[in-house]
């Protein structure tokens, strides 16, 4: 799960994470009051949407005095930002940060993720701040360092100190450094978090030590432990059919293409998607549709890819393992029940792979009650191809 | 033959009197699997499927002997099962328990450390020798014996490969299914230099996905180490945009890193065919197993 930049600010700030001091705004005015409560000469006007690349994209604005909040908050509200990491498509602009200014000396890259090859957690640092991390790594991976972090001991001061001296902090800013990475670690373990990542943490011309931008990114499994993360969750910010799918227990992603599938097992759905993009076909989605699949799951399933007109052809691809092929066949004819008003129909063509557990008794269904639009498919390799050639010629 | 669990293999199962458990428990047996016990705090006493129930691992190993157990227990129970069962001193645990927090297996990591326990999982279907043993959540009658080793981050993909092998009278040593996670426990290379010292096996089937970079480490270590044993492979997630995860906790693009194109690549440098869509595994590895030269001592069924 993600959470907006003002709201990952609120919650480090929780931990002794030094942030600008600053809050949150839906409308003008509510910005222009931020502003004025702040006091600050100069004013930091921040889009928040669930994407980086801001500021390349236009979304933050510095302003100098409150007619300028007032002109950016304007221009920033309602607006739909296209970053590197938005899609084409962009993202529309809700929510604005109304942040006090900072003086910067220098800018820094902090971040906490999981390593997956040492199954620890890893800070990693580089005095290369502002800039992407990728492209760091990219360009000049000698400038990132790394400290593993041993679980059972948690970050150590001589690996904080270690690590504020390879990214060349100003001696005088190194024990704030130092305090920040530690509370840093604690917010990244504590909310059970994916990603922290401070980019730019800053040192001021004051010398104070402060984290100018923040993403928090938090692990899906451990989210039950924090219902105050969930309740930061912003729905405006995630595709409609996502929620919609996520909210009846299936997997879904949105790919936008026109060619629908519905699949049991991930690794068979993404493979699913591949094998339609390899005959010709745009893929709409990936969905796995999960072990117990019952005729209303199935209908919704219909429903959420059928939704808005996306799909013009929707397949199958069923390999029963635990899942019997049988319920599955039941639970397309229901679903046509529920979906049509003839409750004999589905409104675009739906081929049908069975294979695995049950597969003809669920192959006997599907012939016993014929449903129109709905084709049987022989083998997965012939089903794919018909789903495309059906959606293709129209 | 084949690697990890055989015929003799006493297992018990951690949650035994769960619904999925109690199911999965049946199945296990009706395949073979030497089920010598479960584990339920409070329940001991009790049977499920004729099998005794134990407060503890420690309590169900003294009392049968066993080496090995498969974990159903919730997500919130499951990392501490885990460790029990390591700290019993088991060899092998399996975890199939989907939604363990990352940092909860982090910490199992660090306490497996030192210790001799193998895991397998967790958000995996498990592992089956064929005809003598299973451990998890894979169908049955998927596969036949004979000389493939198969190792997949998916379940259903593992199932849709072995019986894809299945109808070209391809024969599987073992299957194991490590995990959709992105800190678990065993990973492709550590099946692999089990397969790599098992006679029986004469060739691997791997099927990785998007997500990390196990499958690019495991094709260097093939290079270097497994000359002699041919390799096919599957990447599922051509298709999947960045920064999206696919199901699978792991299944994701971040940063540039991790992409199907990547591994896909990496595997064809070192000489292994990876098999253009999910519906060509079967003759993918044919082609492999006769230009090796062993089609015909690998078509046993």
């Amino acid at each position: 799960m993600n959470i907006h930049e003002y709201q990952s600010k609120a919650v480090l700030k929780g931990y002794g994470v030094t942030v600008p001091d600053g809050g949150v705004a839906f409308t003008v005015d509510e910005a222009v009051k931020q502003a004025q409560a702040l006091g600050s000469d100069v004013v930091v006007v921040k889009a928040q949407i669930h994407a980086g690349g801001r500021g390349k994209a236009g979304g933050v604005k510095l302003a100098h005095n409150p007619d300028e909040v007032r002109q950016y908050a304007e221009e920033l509200l309602g607006k739909v930002l296209v970053t590197h990491q938005t899609g084409p498509e962009g993202k529309k602009v809700n929510r604005l940060l109304i942040e006090a200014g900072s003086n910067i000396k220098k800018e820094y890259y902090l971040s906490f993720a999981v390593d997956r090859k040492t199954a620890r957690t890893v800070m990693m640092g580089s005095e290369e701040g502002g800039m992407e991390i990728e492209k760091v790594a990219a360009e000049m991976p000698d400038k990132i360092f790394k400290e593993y972090i041993d679980p059972a001991v948690g970050l150590t001061s001589f690996q904080a100190t270690r690590m504020a001296y390879k990214m060349n902090f100003p001696k005088e800013t190194v024990g704030k450094v130092t305090k920040l990475m530690m509370n840093l670690y604690r917010a990244f373990l504590m909310k059970d978090c994916s990603l922290a990542e401070i980019n730019p943490l800053v040192v001021t011309q004051e010398m104070n030590v402060v984290a100018l931008d923040a993403k928090l990114n938090f692990d899906d499994s451990g989210l039950f432990r924090h219902p105050d993360i969930v309740s930061l969750r912003d729905e405006s910010e995630e595709d409609p059919k996502e929620l919609r799918a996520g909210a009846s227990g299936l997997s879904y992603v949105n790919l936008g293409g026109n060619v629908a599938c519905m699949v049991n097992g991930a690794g068979l759905a993404m493979a699913t998607v591949d094998i339609l993009k390899h005959y010709g076909g745009e893929p709409a989605n990936f969905l796995d549709v999960g072990g117990d699949s019952t005729p209303e799951k199935i209908a919704e399933a219909f429903q959420i890819m059928l939704d808005g007109g996306q799909a013009k052809g929707i397949f199958v691809n069923i390999f029963g393992g635990i899942n019997k092929c049988d319920v599955i066949a039941e639970g397309i004819v229901g679903a046509a029940k529920i979906i049509s008003p003839d409750g004999k129909s589905l409104p675009v063509p739906v081929v049908v792979r069975l294979e695995g557990t049950n597969v003809e008794r669920g192959r006997q269904i599907l012939k016993d009650t014929p449903i129109a639009n709905v084709i049987p498919a022989e083998t997965m390799e012939g089903g794919a191809e018909e789903i495309v050639r059906l959606v293709n010629q129209g | 033959m084949g690697i990890l669990v055989n015929k003799d293999t006493k297992v018990i199962v951690q949650g035994i009197t769960g619904k999925a458990a109690t199911f999965h428990t049946k199945q296990m047996l009706n395949y073979g699997t030497k089920i010598v016990g479960g584990v339920t705090p409070g329940k001991a006493g009790q049977e499920v499927e004729g099998v005794p129930v134990f407060n503890t691992v420690e309590d169900a190993v003294k009392a049968t002997g066993a080496t090995a157990s498969v974990v159903y227990v919730p997500a919130r129970f499951a990392s501490d099962s885990i460790m029990e069962g390591v700290e019993a001193g088991l060899d092998l645990v399996v975890c199939i328990t989907e939604h363990i927090p990352v940092q909860d297996m982090i910490k199992v990591r660090r306490y497996m450390e030192g210790k001799k326990t193998r895991l397998i999982g967790p958000n995996c279907p498990g592992i089956m020798t064929t005809d003598e043993c299973k451990l998890g959540i894979i169908p049955g009658n998927v596969q036949k014996k004979g000389h493939v080793g198969l190792v997949s981050r998916s379940g259903t993909l593992t199932y849709e490969a072995a019986f894809q092998l299945m109808n070209a009278g391809i024969g599987i040593t073992t299957s194991i299914g490590i995990g959709g996670d992105p800190v678990k426990g065993m990973d492709f290379i550590d099946v692999l230099e089990l397969f790599k010292n098992d006679p029986e096996t004469k060739s691997v089937l791997m099927i990785g996905e998007i997500g990390g970079t196990a499958e690019e480490d495991a094709a260097k270590w093939i290079k270097e180490n497994m000359p002699d044993k041919p390799v096919t492979a599957f990447i599922a997630g051509r298709q999947a945009p960045p920064g999206k995860r696919m199901g699978h906790a792991g299944a994701i693009i971040s940063g540039g890193k991790g992409t199907a194109a990547d591994k896909i690549k990496a595997l064809n440098a070192v000489g292994i065919e990876v098999a253009d869509t999910v519906a060509h595994i079967g003759e993918t590895v044919v082609e492999t197993l006769k230009r090796a030269g062993i089609y015909d001592v690998c078509h046993t069924c």
